[in-house]
């Protein structure tokens, strides 16, 4: 990879991010739903490809957070090279990099499919999990080896925000770029439960994720469709990594580990192998974690979010959406 | 006649254990043949070694001229055999209506409207489930669209797995029927697995017994029904 430069700022996930004014002295709650639906539709997305690749292949797919990172990186490192060679109108350049930074990941996704997890398929259950955490071990220290341990900052491409709702005191600040994180993500998920419950591909999938001997009897790939969802999972992180990387303005190798586990727990919080779930999962989280650190502390909104899910799972071992194992033989 | 599917020698292996012994079974273009044994005789293991799994570790299977032994199981479905496997394996949480979109994905939907069509009319009961889930249908139903789901891939070759098991004889009655059929009117090859060895030796041209993982009869439909071992270990009492 292109080595870039550091920064030493160090944000967090959930935490507002830098380059945003202060919410108003009014009220916490508006900013803090926005936020929260901000944040939320990254975790969505990541969910996305952790319960795509459990419902086919029935494993935690555990690098699928440094997958996120890759994205982010990626990303960045397209925008400087877009700058450098002057194409600087930021709708485009913001198009531009979208395009590639998934095409690149979704061939990080495909690798580490095919490297770390095709070759244990039929093993004993747990050797893939631990390929998949050898794997995320690995994309971490690739991306610190490669660009060093420090922050990468981005300077602001996307500025602005509007005011919506303009009388006094019941107004909202949303900025430019939290309006675009919501929009693509609504654009993103209706896409892909489009190709999920309508294409071939998706029935396809649906099949190896029910009946695998049955979908190869039927001549389904199975070894391509599993790869096309690995990529399907890796092309989406790395839309959350583009989204992360505009909303936060700095990325480090480490980010994929936090955003992982969150989004690992969205997953499971709306009922793991769900497409809905792991949609409605992420905007929890994302609620629950700002909702938290507006009106009670930031350090404990991990404890929040988590506890939350402990509760949940309590009640509906399955998730909120998450299908009860009844099935008639 | 020539032949469309022929085992030579054919030995399977689960682990250590064998569950194919050297199988030699020829099945010709336009033929019903069955193979009736009794419970695990091998019968369903030689419907899977077919598609590759378990691979056939001696022997050639060869199909229309081609040897398929180490082929991928997806590769052999798009060969136009198509299966209607033991349990039927059903997908449980699709729809009716997007099973049989599965069997006709490898005719690249061709022949969709006009297949499905003419599943509905074999199948009336397939139409009012339509939208139903797969996993909710009883087992008739269920058996009923494992057959069209795999007639959907428009076969040169079908291959039955106990298409009676668990059906009260009324419906059995009639998917074989069905099978009776296809194969006069359209000329289609059947491979057929069964226990229910009076219907099935009725209906197909020719048989094979197996008994422990190997051929120890074959003939005529009719001839292999008169047979007094067949007669004795196959149909009294088991009828």
């Amino acid at each position: 990879m292109l080595r870039l430069p550091n920064e030493r700022a160090r944000p967090s996930f959930g935490r507002p991010p830098p380059t945003q004014e202060t919410p108003p002295a009014d009220g916490v709650f508006r900013p803090a739903l926005v936020n929260g639906v901000t944040l939320g539709s990254i975790y969505g997305l990541i969910a996305i490809g952790y319960t795509m690749v459990y419902g086919i292949v029935g494993m935690i797919n555990f690098a699928h957070g440094d997958v996120f990172m890759i994205g982010a990186f990626l990303s960045l490192i397209v925008f400087l090279a877009l700058t450098s060679i002057g194409i600087t109108f930021v709708p485009l350049a913001l198009l531009l990099v979208l395009f590639v930074a998934m095409a690149l990941t979704a061939l990080y996704g495909w690798t580490v499919e095919r490297v770390a997890y095709r070759p244990l398929r039929g093993s004993f259950r747990l050797a893939p999990l631990i390929s998949a955490i050898g794997m995320s071990i690995f994309l971490q220290n690739y991306a610190q080896v490669t660009q060093g341990a420090r922050f990468k900052p981005l300077p602001p491409v996307v500025t602005g925000g509007h005011k919506f709702g303009a009388v006094d005191g019941f107004g909202v600040n949303i900025s430019n770029v939290q309006i675009i994180i919501v929009l693509l993500t609504v654009a993103l998920m209706v896409a892909f439960t489009l190709i999920v419950s309508r294409t071939n591909l998706g029935r396809a999938q649906r099949a190896c994720e029910q009946d695998r001997k049955m979908a190869a009897l039927l001549g389904v790939d199975v070894d391509r469709t599993i790869s096309l969802t690995f990529v399907m999972g890796a092309a989406l992180a790395s839309v959350a990594g583009l989204m992360y990387l505009l909303y936060y303005g700095v990325v480090d190798f480490y980010i994929g580990f936090v955003a992982g586990v969150k989004a690992f727990t969205a997953a499971v919080l709306g009922g793991i192998g769900s497409l809905p779930g792991a949609m409605i999962g992420g905007l929890l989280i994302g609620l629950i974690e700002t909702f938290w650190s507006a009106y009670f502390s930031v350090e404990y909104k991990d404890v929040a979010a988590f506890s939350i899910l402990i509760i949940v799972l309590i009640f509906l071992p399955s998730g909120l959406l998450g299908r009860p194992e009844v099935e008639k033989v | 006649m020539t032949a469309l599917l022929s085992l030579e020698g054919v030995t399977a292996y689960y682990g250590s254990i064998a569950a194919l012994k050297g199988v030699d079974v020829e099945v010709s273009e336009g033929e019903i043949v069955t193979l009736i044994g009794a419970n695990g005789a091998g019968k369903s293991t030689l419907m899977m070694t077919i598609f590759g799994s378990p691979q056939a570790r001696d022997g050639r299977i060869v199909y229309d001229g081609r040897d398929i032994t180490r082929t991928p199981m997806h590769e052999i479905a798009r060969l136009k055999i198509a299966q209607s496997p033991e349990g039927r394996r059903i997908f449980p949480r699709m729809s009716v209506l997007e099973n049989l979109k599965m069997g006709a994905a490898v005719t690249q939907f061709a022949h969709y409207d006009e297949d499905l069509e003419r599943m509905f009319a074999i199948f009336p009961r397939l139409k009012e489930r339509a939208a139903q889930r797969g996993g909710t249908l009883s087992g008739g139903e269920q058996q009923m669209l494992a057959i069209a789901r795999a007639l959907m891939s428009r076969p040169r070759l079908l291959m039955l797995d106990e298409p009676s098991l668990g059906l009260a004889p009324l419906v059995a009655k009639q998917i074989f029927s069905v099978v009776k059929e296809l194969n006069e009117k359209d000329g289609l090859t059947v491979f057929l697995v069964e226990q229910n060895a009076y219907h099935a030796l009725k209906l197909a041209h020719r048989g094979y017994v197996m008994v422990n993982g190997k051929i120890t009869m074959s003939g005529g439909g009719r001839e292999l029904l008169e047979k007094p071992e067949v007669r004795a270990a196959y149909l009294e009492g088991g009828r």
